[in-house]
């Protein structure tokens, strides 16, 4: 099937005013006789539940934590991209799009992409009016920095909690909702399945976390804003609850899953220091507007304080390579660059896989009390990881999972292929491409949480009758059945291993094959590999405790079961993406100096997998990419 | 830096099957242990023994394990967090213990935040404040240009100081009154200082302070264990001034 985004045409500028002049109009009597599904809170979900809930529509709002302000968004350090130009360095919503459809290495759509770089002047409007205490300069106007993949300072940031503040921006306004009736909020519940009646999304089934209850919800749409996947690799910068599973749940009900292989690893995260180690903890991007990348360029150096070798004798080897971008040269290129390093045996650190961010130059140029001001909470928290001091000796840093830019299929609506089932935020695939910019998702997540599904939905919900399904249908009455058999065939297995080994064998094998290098054999590797772990976790895992209580056991079980299945998807994907292109990286494609070669004679579509049953292929679809305003080119940052 | 010594450690361990059940301490032996393994770590360990020998693991609330979501709560030697500056448990490392301790662990106890089980407590009771006025009533979309209104440097510094609050509990953890004074004041205080905040200054601290009671939080008698507990140094001046702040709306 050739899929259509069904994105508006004509010149693009005018593209999205355009669209929401057409889009049918919920009459605002009507809004409160129509119920909304948000599942998550972090950004996108929760700017999007505060804002339907304002605009009358009943939602109901579900996270797995005990708080909406604890999404995982929360995380977020560096910053928020927006094309405001206050510095009067050329940018613009032209340059933001441009930016970000290169960055993306060419593998997004435009008119979505260009959506975003519009909205995000609004972003920043409405994070301020809701007291988001952004940096700000001696004048009082807001301050903005530098990202990788950029050549304008367009970053706006909170010290280093931008994502925290963003949050607990979204977080009041959805309190503001639920003090108002207009949202209801269930805290530490987890979705399960979703449930699909006769082709359209109607409602979803979640355990109780805390009870152990097993749930229902009908609605007349349902949304996911449940955040990314790459925990599939085990060792990420995502926190430990960050899974695959709504979305998946929602892929075998029959959303299509778009570009899984896209993923992206982050260049600098504290290296891991051992098997015990249960995540990995990032270091900001914003670290390498006045952080220095280098390893030793002499084998001989590597035992040696990093002080002690001069600086003739350093490989400053982002600046060697990609002298106009420098240090911050895009993520992918820049992992790829480190690792690279490493590879030639000149990785410092423990097991050699480690480049050092060096601050020395800048502390000597700005002092040591600027540094402290921009960065003060991130060497603090580097200092309580490694033990070491990023003022006085360089960090030691090392590319590890982060981000993922694919995601269920949605079209220009932020719709999925079932209708009434929409998709926001790092969930679902739509404008980052094969590689996402820095301080660009927390600009998506708000942008599809406050300025897009807000009119998108209503174009939906005009069209169908409110409160058609309860869950007195027997559809939720056997999505129950099915999520309270999975888990008891969960805990009935008793075997051996626990669901941790589980985990960590299958994130060292996505790690190993599917990371940032892939090959076709190493890819076959895991497609033989994980459907025989995942043969083995059903026939020996060991679940401890009942379903009836508080069982984390039980939670990251559930967990790993869905990854076993997904990370099958991921690899399927990169294997049949015989090209290299942002954050996939397939060794068979690529220039004579390493960089990556993409294939746009065969290549230029997003793949949307369907579901076709356990153990059957699940079926490729395409969807052809046009670029009308942007040259497809090859991705330069030399 | 050596990953060769390892410790062995004793744990005392809160364990509760629910929020009506009655609870006990338990013993537990951590091996194994580096300097680099965190302190959730450490418990990871024990509970993957645990498991494998068919007993129930801990459970323990945690998620960004980076001190910044707000959701480890554990008190460590009768300490909050566990007793490093500006510290989450999760952000806690072995290297601060040596082989052969013993560490009590229990949940926040506070009226306010009821067990669920083991070391999970109940607390939504911070939503329940914020609710209350914890937010500036912007629609979305409609609002003016982020450089419309300038913000002194200072103003802006002072807010963030106050916003850095992770919602974590440990302030009415640690407090003798379980009071939830240093995080509504964090709140009240972030708001008061910008203009933004200012129209609705007045209603909000008046609603958060009462809410606070309703919810079972004590009064602040200064005692100040919740600025030596919380592990965004969340400062006692804030509460100071949510005091300001109610008596100007109590005139207004
Ligand atoms: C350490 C770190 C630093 C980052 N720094 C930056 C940065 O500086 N700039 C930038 O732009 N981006 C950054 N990012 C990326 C960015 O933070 C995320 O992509 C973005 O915040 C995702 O927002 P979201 O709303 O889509 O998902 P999340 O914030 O992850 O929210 C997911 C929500 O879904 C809920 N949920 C998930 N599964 C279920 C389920 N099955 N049932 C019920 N609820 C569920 C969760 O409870 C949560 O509420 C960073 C990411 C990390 C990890
Ligand atoms: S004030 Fe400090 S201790 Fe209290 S909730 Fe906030 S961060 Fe935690
Ligand atoms: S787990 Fe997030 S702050 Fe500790």
């Amino acid at each position: 099937m050739i899929l259509d985004g069904k994105c508006p045409t004509g010149p693009i500028e005018k593209t999205w005013d355009k669209h929401r002049f057409d889009l049918k109009l919920v009459n605002p009597a009507n809004k409160r006789k129509y119920t909304v599904i948000m599942v998550g809170t972090g950004l996108a979900g929760g700017a999007a539940a505060a804002s339907l809930g304002e605009l009358g529509y009943n939602v109901m709002a579900f996270c797995y934590q005990d708080s909406p302000r604890r999404a995982h968004s929360i995380a977020a350090q560096g910053g928020i991209n927006a094309a405001k130009n206050y510095p009067n360095d050329g940018d613009s919503i032209y340059r933001l799009f441009y930016d970000t459809i290169k960055g993306g290495d060419f593998r997004a759509r435009e008119a979505d992409v260009w959506r975003l770089a519009q909205v995000s002047n609004n972003i920043i409007d409405q994070c301020v009016a809701q007291g988001v205490p952004f940096a700000r300069d001696y004048s009082g106007y807001l301050d903005n920095r530098s990202f990788g993949g950029a050549q304008v300072s367009r970053t706006f940031y909170a010290r280093g909690q931008t994502g925290q503040q963003l949050l607990l921006g979204a977080y009041s306004a959805l309190s503001r909702q639920i003090k108002a009736g207009t949202v209801k909020m269930y805290n530490r519940r987890e979705m399960l399945d979703l449930v699909v009646v006769d082709g359209v999304a109607k409602g979803i089934t979640c355990r109780n976390l805390i009870t152990g209850e097993i749930e229902s919800y009908a609605a007349d749409a349902v949304c996911l804003a449940t955040g990314g996947y790459v925990n599939v690799f085990y060792l990420s910068t995502n926190a430990m609850g960050c899974s695959v599973t709504a979305n998946w749940k929602a892929y075998k009900k029959g959303a299509f899953f778009a570009n899984p292989c896209y993923t992206q690893i982050h260049p600098t995260c504290i290296p891991q220091a051992g098997d015990y180690q249960s995540k990995l903890t990032l270091m900001s991007e914003s670290l390498r507007n006045d952080g220095r990348c280098w390893v030793p360029k002499k084998k001989e150096d590597l035992g040696k304080h990093p002080s002690e070798i001069p600086d003739e004798d350093r490989d400053y080897y982002l600046e060697r390579k990609y002298p106009s971008f420098g240090n911050l040269a895009p993520r992918d290129i820049a992992s790829r660059a480190a690792k690279e390093q490493c590879d030639d045996g000149r990785g410092v650190g423990p097991g050699g896989r480690g480049v050092y961010l060096d601050f020395s130059d800048s502390i000597k140029r700005l002092g040591e009390s600027t540094i402290r001001e921009r960065y003060g909470n991130l060497f603090e928290m580097y200092e309580k990881i490694t033990d070491e001091n990023g003022y006085k000796r360089p960090m030691r840093m090392y590319p590890a999972p982060h981000y993922s830019m694919g995601g269920l299929w949605v079209d220009y609506n932020l719709q999925s292929n079932i209708p009434g089932l929409f998709v926001l935020g790092e969930a679902n695939f739509s404008v980052h491409g094969a590689n996402r910019l820095g301080a660009s998702a927390l600009m998506q997540g708000l942008a599809d949480g406050y300025f897009v599904i807000p009119y998108t939905i209503g174009g939906y919900l005009a069209t169908v009758k409110p409160g058609t399904v309860t869950t007195a249908n027997p559809e939720f009455k056997k999505s129950v059945e099915d999520v309270n058999g999975y888990a008891n065939k969960l805990l009935s297995i008793n075997g051996k291993k626990t669901v941790a080994e589980f985990m960590r064998e299958l994130g060292g094998l996505m790690w190993e094959n599917c990371g940032m290098a892939r090959s076709k054999e190493s890819l076959e590797t895991n497609l033989k590999k994980i459907p025989a772990l995942r043969e083995e976790f059903w026939k020996n895992v060991k679940v401890t405790g009942t379903g009836a209580e508080l069982n984390q056991d039980l939670e990251n079980a559930g967990r790993t079961a869905d990854f076993l299945e997904f990370g099958e998807l991921l690899c399927r994907d990169a294997h049949h993406r015989e090209e290299s292109c942002g954050g996939h990286f397939r060794v068979e494609h690529q220039y004579e100096d390493g960089e990556a070669m993409r294939d746009d004679a065969n290549f230029c579509y997003v793949g949307a997998w369907e579901y076709k049953g356990d153990g059957k292929e699940p079926e490729l679809h395409k969807e052809p990419l046009k670029f009308e305003n942007v040259h497809l080119a090859v991705r330069s940052y030399k | 830096m050596s990953d060769h010594k390892t410790m062995t450690l004793t744990l005392i361990v809160w364990r509760q099957k629910g929020p009506n059940a009655p609870g006990k301490f338990e013993t537990y032996t951590a091996k194994g242990i580096t300097e680099h393994h965190s302190f959730l770590e450490m418990l990871d360990v024990v509970n993957e023994d645990l498991i494998k020998s068919g007993k129930e693991p801990i459970v323990f609330d945690h998620d960004c394990r980076e001190g910044i979501c707000g959701m480890c709560s554990q008190v460590i030697n009768g300490v909050p967090h566990g007793g490093q500056e500006r510290t989450t448990v999760c952000q806690l490392h072995m290297r601060k213990f040596k082989d052969g301790d013993t560490i009590y662990i229990e949940p926040w106890r506070a009226k306010a935040f009821p067990i669920h089980k083991d070391l999970v407590v109940d607390r939504s009771a911070y939503d329940t404040i914020i609710q209350a006025g914890g937010y500036t009533s912007c629609h979305t979309g409609g609002v003016p240009d982020g450089n419309a209104v300038l913000i002194p440097k200072p103003d802006a510094d002072y807010a963030m100081d106050a916003a850095e609050c992770i919602g974590c509990g440990a302030c009415a953890a640690a407090c003798p009154n379980s009071s939830a004074m240093l995080f509504t004041s964090a709140k009240v205080a972030q708001l008061a200082a910008l203009p933004q905040g200012k129209a609705e200054a007045a209603e909000r601290v008046k609603n958060m302070l009462e809410t606070m009671q309703e919810c079972g939080f004590g009064n602040c008698s200064n005692h100040y264990e919740c600025q030596a507990a919380c592990p965004k140094g969340v400062n006692v001046k804030f509460i100071a001034k949510l005091n300001r702040e109610y008596l100007k709306s109590l005139a207004s």
